[in-house]
């Protein structure tokens, strides 16, 4: 079957202009140049090429290759600058490559914001029709969508309010809600789920998934790894404007950890240190029996897991320091907390603290860690939150797991443990 | 053609087949952003739509006291407050039209790097929004007609024409400014000055008629001169002359600038994303 979308060497150019600061030419800059090259023809005649230090050339993307099935939720990930944001102004239409070819098949819409063309003065009934229509959505179309509209993004009340007096969380749902009920065959979407409380999140997440489960064509760009990883089942890696990895998202993820400083089951903080003027995070990995260097990436069901953090606390106080860590599957939804029971009144010093995830307790799945020091007395107090830090799969080899019945089948739930069970006759 | 067999295809100076239709496609946009524009514009104000109204009453004001009761210009059998307005009308929609496209695209600029849709659309609305203007302070010349008990004859149904010269004036020097002003913001400064001396190369305080013979031809190198006539001849009927000459050229210079309009920006709006 032909592929929904087909992406053939693929680049794209900028000319980085050193000397001036603003993108825009003046045409003082244009006769000025003009001149000035003249003047060097002259008394270089015969000179080809001469090289201009006022302007360098840069490519964002160079020989990107890729194909996207119809059906497919494909993630595009990659550092700042590694061309995410290019690579989705050219699938929309809003800038041409410089060189290559993309093939589209169906109609495609693009959500690169939220709430573009959204004017402050006018009420969120005429920014409904307004957006919509630069969305591309017909009038007819809106109309009949219209309740539906308001009814996701609850600002019933507000319908006839100037949108500059809507809260900015008022705001966000408002402008999500006329891009959600957009019906292209190809969805493009940018980090726009960034915005907004963690409820809304959610909301907008279940909509994405129905418009993916519906046989559409979602292309998603994000920074978060669950995110990405909950809702896509191929990914992109991009590095520094070419492809680096193509294929299952678990993997992908993997490949654009290991492939950093860190390990996505080990980190080392070399300049950047999480933390306040009491304690700073230094390292932490995730280590099993047989896994102790480099990070357990890969943990097995039915093994013990162990976190690892080794903070430094910075002050002689008579501080109650906490270690604690929150731990969330791909889904976003938080698995389990949990903290050290014990009191340490720590002095001046470097630790180490180790947390045991007991074997046969954990669903195969892939999980999260956000690290954290805190205190509770005199106030509550974090020192540190190093949120979705530490991240590390766990696989059912199914055999001989004690936690799985007698089945094939994929087990629900965020954590999968195995419990104290009694049966006594009556 | 079943929607989901489209087959898009971007490549680097593809001009896009489908721009017309998409252009089609998108209608609605020209409709609702010029719905936009005005809404917004009278939004806080007083007197609302009124300033359309009072602008061009006022400037019509000043310019009959200053051109037929100071300067006492001739005024060709007609009240001297409608061969100001004829001239007044054409030439404040030109303005308008050409400030406000040579600045939509600037100011939509958060609209050009996150969507897309043909930008044709950006100054068409804009043009469009000041053709609204044009409308509603047509009723003062009404207004004025009846004040002055002054009835045109035939020459009025030639109108509609000449109302089709000045939008396509309108859209041609619009569209040409808009595209410029993306990349050379040298044009901030030079719409507000062409508009400014525009008022006075061009015969809107006084007839052309005034204007010596052997100029004319040379004077109807500014495609206004044309429009105005126009308007003027087709309201004031037999009392003034049409000079066919020039009215031919600044046509044909409307029609230049509406055409390499068009190009310039269809060949330049790929890059607007870029360079905004």
């Amino acid at each position: 079957m032909q592929p929904a979308i087909s992406v053939k060497n693929l680049g794209k150019r900028y000319t980085l202009s050193h000397q001036s600061q603003e993108r825009y030419t003046a045409i003082r800059d244009v006769v000025t140049n003009g001149v000035k090259q003249f003047a060097r023809k002259l008394q270089h005649p015969f000179a080809k090429h001469s090289y201009d230090p006022a302007h360098e050339e840069f490519w964002a993307l160079r020989d990107v290759n890729f194909d996207i099935q119809q059906g497919d939720r494909i993630g595009i990930i990659g550092r700042n600058g590694a061309g995410k944001s290019t690579l989705l102004k050219i699938l929309s239409r809003i800038t041409e490559p410089t060189c290559g070819q993309i093939k589209i098949k169906g109609r495609i819409s693009s959500l690169l914001e939220v709430g573009t063309g959204f004017h402050p003065e006018l009420t969120g009934r005429e920014n409904i029709f307004l957006n919509g229509a630069i969305l591309g959505m017909s009038k007819a179309v809106i109309t009949r969508k219209f309740d539906e509209i308001v009814a996701f993004a609850e600002v019933e009340k507000f319908l006839d309010t100037p949108v500059k007096r809507y809260s900015s969380g008022m705001y966000v749902r408002l402008a999500f809600a006329v891009a959600a009920n957009l019906e292209p065959e190809i969805l493009i979407i940018d980090e726009v789920l960034a915005v907004g409380d963690a409820q809304f999140q959610k909301k907008c997440l279940g909509k994405m998934e129905e418009v993916g489960k519906e046989g559409r064509t979602v292309i998603f760009v994000s920074h978060s790894m669950p995110t990405v990883t909950s809702l896509c089942d191929r990914a992109i890696l991009l590095e520094s404007g070419t492809v680096a990895k193509i294929g299952p998202t678990s993997e992908v993820v993997m490949h654009y950890y290991t492939n950093g400083l860190s390990s996505p089951a080990m980190i080392k903080y070399q300049e950047r240190h999480p933390g306040d003027s009491f304690a700073r995070l230094l390292s932490a990995s995730i280590k099993t029996g047989s896994i102790v260097e480099g990070g357990a990436i890969e943990v097995s069901i039915s093994e013990q897991v162990m976190v690892e953090m080794c903070f430094e606390i910075l002050q002689d106080t008579a501080i109650q320091f906490v270690p604690n860590f929150n731990c969330f599957t791909a889904d976003g939804v938080c698995a389990f907390y949990c903290h050290d029971t014990n009191k340490h009144q720590l002095g001046k010093g470097v630790y180490i603290s180790r947390c045991y995830i007991p074997a046969d307790f954990l669903n195969a799945t892939t999980y999260f860690i956000g690290l954290a020091v805190s205190s509770y007395q005199p106030t509550v107090k974090v020192h540190f939150y190093d949120e979705n830090c530490l991240s590390f799969n766990v696989y059912d080899p199914c055999e001989g797991v004690a936690t799985r019945p007698e089945t094939m089948i994929p087990i629900p739930g965020a954590v999968r443990p195995n419990l104290k069970w009694e049966i006594n006759k009556l | 053609m079943h929607a989901s067999q489209q087959m898009l295809i971007i490549e680097a100076g593809r001009s896009e087949r489908h721009y017309w239709r998409d252009l089609w496609r998108y209608r609605e946009l020209f409709y609702i952003l010029a719905w936009r524009d005005i809404l917004v514009r009278y939004k806080q104000t007083v007197i609302g739509l009124a300033w359309s109204l009072l602008r061009p009453f006022l400037t019509m004001l000043v310019f009959t006291l200053v051109f037929s009761k100071l300067a006492k210009l001739p005024s060709y059998n007609v009240p001297y407050p409608i061969l100001v307005f004829s001239a007044l009308l054409p030439w404040q929609f030109f303005a308008n039209a050409f400030t406000e496209a040579g600045n939509s695209l600037i100011n939509n600029a958060n609209m050009i790097s996150k969507v897309y849709f043909p930008r044709l659309v950006i100054p068409a609305s804009a043009v469009i929004v000041s053709f609204v203007d044009f409308l509603i302070s047509g009723a003062i010349l009404i207004a004025l007609m009846v004040w002055y008990g002054y009835m045109p004859d035939w020459h009025i149904v030639m109108l509609p024409l000449f109302i089709l010269i000045a939008f396509a004036a309108a859209m041609g020097a619009g569209l040409w400014v808009a595209a410029l002003n993306v990349k050379y913001r040298d044009f901030r400064y030079i719409i507000p000055f062409v508009v400014q001396f525009g008022l006075y190369v061009s015969p809107v305080g006084f007839s052309s008629n005034i204007v010596p013979d052997k100029w004319r031809l040379l004077y109807s190198i500014n495609p206004m001169v044309g429009v105005i006539d126009g308007f003027r001849w087709s309201i004031m009927g037999g009392n003034v002359h049409l000079y066919w000459p020039g009215f031919v050229l600044s046509v044909a210079l409307v029609t230049t600038m509406l055409i390499t309009g068009v190009m310039y920006f269809r060949q330049t709006e790929r890059r607007f994303a870029d360079l905004i």
